[in-house]
């Protein structure tokens, strides 16, 4: 029995709809990444103890840890707790906050690269410290880390079809159902592959339009 | 106009390392308007000093006054904070390496200040911005970014950045010392027009030609302490302090060397020319 991709065409609404689920949680865990990431960067390297441990201590379990289990945490652990969050929901929440996690060692180095005469300059101009990081030095510290948390980023997409062990009918889901019904796992994983592979280029693409739009300001 | 107090008044200013004395008790005072130069070997403190009128490098002693207020009171951290940002919106500073924000444009360095700390609204921003640059000739480069601008039109948006918060004072900490000798004047004729508006400047130089013709008062500056001061004309052709004459002497045999060396590397350039 070879290979037959003709069973393909009668699915594609399935695998479309999942393609959508998966830009649409990557999407969304990519911004609660990037600003989650710049919050536990300032944090931690500007806010009073009390603030700083509990971040530490969270990056540290958020880096030791694997991301299915943290996934399997806040879908099925938090409903212990009285917290039934949806399973798109919760599959933002932990892969924005893991990748949140790795973006923000990335700021942080970067903040602490800023010369320190950007500081300087802000602050004889009248800023307080936290108006002249807000508006000068975390800015460029962002915009130095736009490559490295591209690839973060890629990775997160990569990464989303965890959320298919929660029940988010993503791309991954949705091909194991189309395999469920047909038996062709090899055809269905393939196309899979296609559309993320494709989905990945369309990252990239915006991608190398932020590192364009911001080459001027360096 | 009488003044009751003096416009900048730096009393026994003291600033150590452990036990480095970088600054040895000095005061000295500055009238609204004048056009003070300190000049000194490098280490002697001159930065030290002018970075400490407005606190960005704390005194370990004495006090620093401008214009009847204590710029480095002593106040408990979160007032502190209040009153110092208060305090440096009247003085602006101008640095070696012009420290402009790369990611701004050359109009959003000169407005981020007086938008976010004066509350000006955009429309009025835009009209600062081009006031101010248009003053150091650089409105035609306000929608550049600072990465496309030489060192010398750097510092004139600096300039221009600190003069959009219509400061009292202006601090220059060795404002041409970077820059390619070519682009000094262009600085320079920027700092003239400053000093003939009557702008009160204290300028930290090594250029002792701007310092004779710009300045009202010439500070000798070593190992922390003022080692003499006194109008350019004294200070620089009748020094009576025997370190003042030594330093002159010493930084004119430099600035000779100097010229001789461009003068032979110009003759050798010649040379070759009319060898082809």
């Amino acid at each position: 029995m070879g290979l037959d991709f003709t069973v393909v065409p009668a699915y594609l609404d399935t695998i479309l709809i999942g393609v959508l689920w998966t830009i649409a949680i990557t999407v969304c865990a990519a911004l609660l990444s990037f600003f989650g990431g710049i919050l536990f960067a300032v944090i931690a390297l500007y806010a009073p103890w009390f603030l700083r441990l509990p971040v530490r201590l969270f990056a540290w379990l958020f880096m030791g840890t694997p991301l299915l289990l943290q996934l399997f945490l806040i879908y099925f652990g938090l409903v212990e707790l009285g917290i039934d969050l949806p399973a798109f929901v919760a599959g933002v929440i932990g892969l924005g906050l893991h990748f949140a996690v790795y973006n923000s060692e990335l700021i942080q180095t970067a903040i602490l690269a800023v010369d320190n005469g950007q500081m300087e300059a802000a602050r004889t101009l009248g800023c307080s410290r936290a108006q002249a990081l807000r508006k000068v030095v975390i800015p460029q510290a962002v915009r130095d880390v736009i490559p490295p948390i591209g690839n973060n980023m890629i990775a997160l997409l990569k990464d989303s079809a965890l959320v298919s062990v929660i029940g988010v009918s993503e791309l991954t889901l949705s091909s194991q159902l189309a395999i469920g019904r047909t038996y062709r796992p090899f055809e269905f994983y393939a196309v899979a592959a296609v559309f993320y592979y494709v989905v990945n280029l369309g990252m990239e693409a915006v991608m190398r339009r932020i590192e364009r739009k911001t080459s001027l300001s360096r | 106009m009488t003044e009751a107090h003096k416009f900048v008044d730096i009393r026994h200013a003291q600033k150590a390392y452990g036990d480095l004395e970088v600054l040895k008790d000095i005061s000295l005072t500055v009238d609204r308007g004048e056009i003070v130069a300190i000049i000194g070997p490098s280490g002697s403190g001159k930065s030290t000093l002018l970075r400490a009128i407005n606190d960005l490098d704390s005194l370990t002693g004495g006090e620093v006054w401008l214009d009847g207020v204590q710029i480095n009171k002593d106040l408990p951290y979160r007032q502190y904070e209040k009153h110092i940002n208060a305090m440096r919106q009247q003085v602006g500073m101008v640095f070696q390496h012009f420290n402009l924000f790369p990611h701004l444009s050359v109009r959003d360095n000169v407005t981020m200040a007086p938008k976010l700390l004066k509350g000006l609204s955009d429309k009025e921003a835009d009209k600062l911005a081009e006031e101010q640059l248009n003053h150091v000739g650089m409105l035609e480069r306000i929608d550049y970014y600072p990465s496309q601008l030489s060192g010398g039109q750097k510092q004139r948006v600096a300039i221009a950045r600190a003069l959009a918060m219509q400061p009292k004072l202006m601090l220059f900490d060795e404002a041409t010392s970077a820059l390619d000798p070519e682009l000094v004047e262009e600085v320079n004729l920027v700092m003239k027009r400053l000093a003939e508006e009557h702008m009160t400047m204290i300028i930290v130089t090594h250029e002792m030609d701007f310092a004779a013709s710009v300045c009202d008062r010439v500070i000798f500056m070593d190992k922390g302490v003022v080692v003499e001061q006194g109008p350019p004309s004294v200070v620089f052709q009748n020094p009576t302090e025997e370190r003042t004459k030594e330093f002159l002497r010493k930084h004119l045999a430099q600035h000779h060397a100097q010229n001789a060396a461009e003068a032979a590397a110009l003759t050798a350039a010649q040379t070759n020319e009319g060898a082809k």
